[in-house]
């Protein structure tokens, strides 16, 4: 929705257009043009001779987009919600905009239905709802890293979306997870052993091989001590949601390869 | 191009963009935090979505549309107060929007009819972009109240940045629209304008002639505000260009928000932005990864000397380890941070491509190293703003 050259970078492709493109056998990719979907609408509904005067449709959808509320985002979503009416795919993955647009973005149909009254988009807005509104068909995946804020953000997330919209989540997915450096009974050991170094309770040359490798460390555990606690507030909230809670690997670079990895890691938690 | 400090000491606007997560919001405030410390200026940081912590960090029960002073106290270290203040508001969308058309409405009749009308409503309660306009709206206010020598304001994640930034050019275009004249222009005159009937037509077949009279109705009324929204406009496109105006990028090392900051850098150059500062956040400080390469050798190398074998025993006896715990703590301590010196090594060379890209733009870049303390107080902002140095 939000093309920044990543999908196609992961997808190991070139440049996304609006246009589906088959990026490997049964995938298909796109990127959302609002402009592109404005034009696609006016073909597909309005069927209007007099629309070719109307001039450059970047012109005009720029001031209407601009001015009524929703446009935008009824033009992106009535694009998602078109393919999956027609069966045109099995499945429609959308990578949504950042947290802040998305509950505009999905709420955009119930939305306008309340402000226009009669018309060729009344309708629409109806079978756009009834689309979004099944849990069956549609859910919203919530991603999140395991930080303060993202942590912060999902759980306002999953309030506003269950408060206020009638689209229902799927699964809150934590990702970049980091390991335990050491696990169970060896975090005492870890920890006694840096107590020793710190206060040079050691021949010096232990200290010394010792010191730098368990400050660099010291940080990942920290951070790994932080992320358990936003961790276990996400998976409380989820659990109260009733959503599917599912931790990573530390996931980083676009590459087909990470994809690959990934595949196989959500694979095995689903499994 | 001003070093970072000097930004914070001379500077009245700072800007800060960057993709989400890279910890934009927490930078901004440990900026603010540590130029009230640091300088005798009263600063504002606004912030456009600040986390509970940060909240409770800052002392403040929670941050709202109004300007709110943080405790002195809380910003005093070591016994010593902060040389300044420190100010934080969030922006509320609804709250300021209404603040605004208070303002441009001509009269209060106008005024009352825009706030309840439907469309109005929700423009400013639903719809995103509506909050573009008015964080720039809120900017304006305060660097230009008297109230405070910098204001630093933190901006919406990534390419939402620049649609914030793109607002007072698009608020022009809107009123300068020929369609929002046909739009507004009287039901009678617009029956036989030609160049209209087409865009009627299709937009009564779409949207229904009774949406079609609703938002005809609020443009018309929104068009009274032409000339105060236009003025303002072009103030706020103004002070974005002043000279006491820096734009800031904040970026972690990884290569999704790496791209986007490669992407605000270019795009804030080709809007004449003034570039100040790149700032490389969660950075593995180097002289630790050149401490941890050295150190390692010879942790290698002591791996099986049963003398350094004895040592580690002896420092952990009080938790009485079995000697598998012994042999599999230390080899994950030599595993995992060689790890962590080649991502180490690796950042290094992203941070020399960012720095050759940053003086390109006549911008510093600065560094924050990594730390696994999460903010727990002011003063841990302080100084996490105090710890941002050139690169």
């Amino acid at each position: 929705m939000d093309d920044k050259g990543a999908l196609a970078r992961s997808l190991a492709t070139t440049e996304l257009q609006f246009a589906a493109r088959e990026v490997s056998p049964n995938l298909f990719a796109m990127s959302m043009n609002t402009e592109d979907s404005l034009r696609e609408y006016i073909r597909l509904f309005v069927k209007n001779p007099l629309v070719n005067t109307f001039g450059p449709l970047a012109k005009i959808l720029d001031f209407v987009a601009n001015a009524a509320p929703g446009v935008k985002e009824i033009l992106a979503v009535g694009k998602l919600c078109w393919e999956v009416r027609e069966h045109n795919y099995d499945i429609v993955i959308v990578d949504a905009e950042a947290t802040g647009h998305i509950v505009a973005q999905v709420d955009a149909p119930a939305i306008l239905s309340g402000l226009v009254q009669v018309g060729v988009i009344r309708e629409q807005t109806k079978w756009m709802q009834e689309i979004l509104h099944d849990k069956a068909t549609t859910g919203v995946v919530i991603v999140a890293t395991p930080e303060e804020m993202p942590v912060l953000e999902t759980m306002q997330l999953l309030d506003t979306l269950q408060n206020t919209t009638n689209v229902g989540v799927c699964a809150v997915v934590a990702n970049r997870v980091h390991d335990d450096v050491v696990q169970g009974g060896d975090v005492a050991v870890f920890d006694s052993l840096w107590q020793a170094v710190q206060s040079n309770a050691m021949p010096s040359d232990a200290v010394e091989a010792l010191r730098a490798p368990m400050q660099l460390l010291n940080v990942a555990t920290q951070r790994r001590q932080n992320e358990v606690g936003n961790l276990e507030q996400l998976v409380a909230r989820s659990r109260e949601g009733g959503v599917m809670f599912m931790s990573l690997m530390d996931i980083d670079a676009h590459d087909h390869g990470v994809v690959a990895s990934m595949t196989q890691v959500l694979k095995d938690e689903l499994q | 191009m001003n070093s970072l400090r000097t930004v914070l000491e001379t500077g009245r606007l700072v800007v800060v963009t960057g993709s989400g997560g890279v910890g934009k919001t927490t930078m901004s405030a440990a900026l603010g935090a540590f130029a009230a410390s640091q300088y005798n200026r009263r600063v504002l940081v606004l912030t456009v979505d600040p986390a509970r912590r940060l909240a409770d960090a800052l002392g403040l029960e929670s941050f709202g549309n109004a300007v709110v002073e943080i405790e002195s106290s809380a910003l005093t270290r070591n016994g010593t107060p902060p040389a300044g203040r420190m100010f934080a508001a969030m922006i509320d969308t609804k709250a300021s929007w209404d603040e605004l058309i208070a303002r441009c409405a001509p009269n209060a009749d106008v005024r009352d009819k825009v706030l309840s009308n439907k469309l109005y409503r929700n423009l400013t309660e639903r719809f995103v972009h509506s909050h573009d306009y008015i964080a720039m709206e809120r900017l304006f206010e305060a660097q230009q109240s008297n109230g405070y020598d910098l204001v630093i304001v933190d901006t919406p994640p990534s390419r939402n940045a620049l649609d914030v930034l793109d607002a007072p050019r698009r608020m022009k275009e809107f009123f300068a629209s020929r369609l929002l004249k046909l739009l507004t222009s009287q039901a009678q005159s617009r029956l036989f304008s030609l160049a209209a009937k087409p865009f009627f037509l299709v937009a009564d077949r779409i949207l229904g002639a009774r949406f079609l009279t609703d938002i005809t109705e609020f443009f018309t009324l929104f068009r009274t505000m032409e000339e105060g929204f236009v003025k303002r406009a072009n103030e706020v496109e103004a002070v974005l260009k002043q000279q006491d105006t820096s734009f800031m990028v904040v970026t972690t090392l990884e290569s999704a928000p790496l791209h986007e900051a490669e992407f605000l850098i270019d795009a804030l150059r080709e809007r004449g932005f003034s570039l100040n500062t790149v700032i490389a956040n969660r950075v593995t400080p180097q002289e630790l990864i050149e401490q941890a390469q050295a150190a390692l050798a010879k942790l290698e190398a002591s791996i099986q000397d049963p003398s350094f074998v004895q040592a580690v025993v002896k420092a952990t006896e009080a938790v009485e380890p079995t000697a598998g715990q012994i042999s599999r703590v230390v080899s994950t301590i030599a595993r995992k941070s060689a790890e962590a010196v080649r991502k180490g090594e690796s950042e290094h060379i992203t941070l020399e491509a960012l720095r050759k890209r940053s003086s390109g733009s006549q911008a510093e870049l600065c560094i924050c190293a990594i730390s696994g303390a999460e903010i727990a107080q002011a003063t841990a902002l302080v100084a996490l703003g105090e710890s941002v140095r050139p690169a």
